[in-house]
């Protein structure tokens, strides 16, 4: 099983920003984690550190047990998928069957696999219509799951989605959704860079905070995202069941809609708040 | 004030038209959210607003687009400035890339439109000061994050001061309370100023609390337009194609559960929902009674 092992990590971009400062986290095989924080948090730099994009200033990150600062990101790019927040970081082949064909076919398997695979990712984004098209062709929001199915179509044990809803609409955002859960039912690992906290309620069973280049809280979703002093500290409030259930005085941390309303009648009408 | 008369406009190379019979009257200090899907015509309608169609974007343009008394077509663009400004969707696309520091990025409107000194540092301070990035007056404006440069995008146009204010998704790239913060921002610049907003975005909890009044668009046409509680509450045209709040989804469950009134209207903002599940709990205190079925 493919895990990740970070131990005091630090890392220091060349012109003196410390983005990271002494980050310890273990992420299991199969977790679902979701990484919230301000701007300038240290997120996605954290997050570049999984794939060896980024190499530790010091201290080290080892994914599979393998430390990162001995492998290319070529040679982890069959471990973990990283999707750009930015698509266009990311996208330049001139089709999308081709985009979504290259990483797959990059990591040498056979073209029969390589089909296969990249067919059912493109299927989980809903683009099966825009095979031939160039990705410039299509909206921004198009072109992000494009970007999504050329890193699914690679069936990495880790997958990374860097802000994956920003820009999407609530379709998008829907689909994101679902492809996430599907990931998780096929056992992978799913780290997201999100600023959308109730998105990240409804998919993540752990939450981190990051916050100055630390990692400001770390655990179950239920327990960190009703913590809203610590959440304030780097700009991110508790998502809106949490808040309204507080408000409510309900006793409980609701996750979903659901959670919610068993809430309201656990404390309501059996009166047990 | 903002009207748009019978506007439809297809752009060049494209036989579907972008906005379809579009008629909106927007008048002076009001607080006008935008929502809608991809490819609703939001961004197109921003444009619109805003004088690059047609003066940027030619294509084909029917009806009539009028900004603080300006008609559209009539009005050459250095003069559209002066009433309109728009922050646009990508704040990479926005920056002048010709300025060594923010501030000089944030001044760089000004200094187009002849502004004295003086009372350019005076505005560009204050509009520094407003979204809360007087730190990177220093910095170099192309090695910023994403959230930051939004920031300066937003700053660089509320420092000219524009009667009418279009945003387009302006807190795509901002952390959470960053964004409330844009919101509260420009509310308070329809507040203070007077200042025309339009704004489009897809976080629907602030379109609720902030905005005076909502437009959803899809397919280039409007499909609801009244004030958030109406047309986010239980359009379903507008659910299906922008969602809900969790308030409103919250309040929807709780009636399959008698636990909130079966006529009563859903909540789109946080105070609605606390409000309503609150006069719920007394109710159902009184007669123990669960409301609407049973």
């Amino acid at each position: 099983m493919i895990d990740v092992d970070i131990d005091q990590l630090s890392f220091t971009y060349p012109s003196g920003v410390a983005a990271l400062q002494e980050v310890t986290l273990y992420i299991g095989a199969g977790e679902g984690v979701a990484v919230v924080g301000q701007n300038g948090a240290g997120k996605t730099t954290l997050a570049k550190h999984l794939n060896g994009l980024l190499k530790p200033t010091s201290g080290s990150v080892r994914v599979g047990g393998k430390d990162t600062r001995r492998f290319s990101t070529a040679q982890m790019a069959s471990w973990v998928g990283y999707v750009f927040q930015n698509p266009d970081d990311q996208l330049f082949q001139a089709s999308v069957k081709a985009e979504v064909m290259f990483g797959p076919l990059n990591l040498g398997w056979e073209k029969k696999r390589v089909e296969e695979y990249a067919a059912r990712a493109v299927e989980m984004v809903d683009l099966e219509k825009s095979l031939d098209h160039h990705p410039y062709d299509l909206s921004p929001g198009e072109r992000r799951r494009v970007a999504l199915a050329a890193v699914l179509a690679m069936d990495t044990p880790i997958v990374i989605l860097d802000e994956p809803t920003t820009g999407q609409d609530f379709a998008g955002v829907e689909l994101v959704g679902r492809v996430v859960e599907e990931l998780k039912s096929r056992g992978k690992t799913v780290v997201a860079i999100t600023h959308d906290i109730d998105f990240c309620a409804e998919h993540f069973e752990r939450t981190i905070v990051m916050g100055g280049g630390r990692v400001l809280l770390d655990g179950p979703a239920r327990e960190v995202l009703a913590r809203a002093d610590v959440l304030a500290e780097s700009y991110v409030e508790p998502p809106q069941l949490i808040r309204l259930a507080a408000r409510l005085e309900l006793g409980s941390a609701p996750l979903t809609v659901e959670e919610f309303v068993a809430g309201l009648k656990r404390s309501w009408i059996e009166g047990k708040s | 004030m903002i009207r748009l008369d019978r506007v439809t406009y297809t752009y060049p190379g494209t036989s579907k038209p972008a906005l379809r019979d579009v008629s909106l009257l927007i008048p002076e200090g009001q607080f006008c959210a935008v929502i809608g899907p991809n490819n609703a015509g939001k961004s197109t309608l921003a444009y619109a607003m805003a004088g690059f169609i047609p003066h940027f974007y030619r294509g084909a343009l029917a009806g009539s687009v009028t900004v603080d008394g300006k008609d559209m077509r009539q009005t050459p663009l250095h003069e559209l400035v002066l009433s309109v400004g728009l922050i646009m969707q990508n704040p990479f696309n926005q920056v002048s890339g010709t300025k060594f520091t923010v501030r000089e990025e944030i001044a760089f409107g000004l200094e187009n439109l002849g502004v004295p000194r003086e009372k350019m540092v005076e505005r560009v301070e204050e509009a520094m000061a407003l979204v809360g990035i007087g730190d990177l007056a220093g910095r170099s404006p192309l090695a910023l994050s994403g959230g930051q440069m939004q920031r300066v995008a937003i700053a660089a146009i509320l420092a000219m001061q524009p009667k009418v204010l279009v945003l387009d998704e302006p807190t795509s790239q901002l952390d959470p309370i960053g964004s409330k913060e844009v919101f509260s921002v420009v509310s308070a610049l329809v507040a203070e100023r007077k200042t025309t907003v339009v704004m489009i975005e897809h976080k629907l909890e602030w379109v609720a609390e902030f905005a005076d009044r909502v437009v959803a668009l899809k397919g280039g046409e409007i499909i609801a337009d009244g004030e958030a509680g109406r047309v986010l509450g239980e359009d379903p045209r507008v659910i299906e194609a922008v969602g809900q709040t969790r308030y409103s989804k919250a309040g929807l469950r709780a009636r399959q559960e008698g636990l909130w009134p079966a006529g009563g209207r859903l909540p789109v903002t946080l105070e609605e929902a606390v409000e309503g599940f609150q006069e719920v709990r007394r109710m159902t205190e009184g007669g123990g009674r669960r409301m609407g079925i049973d």
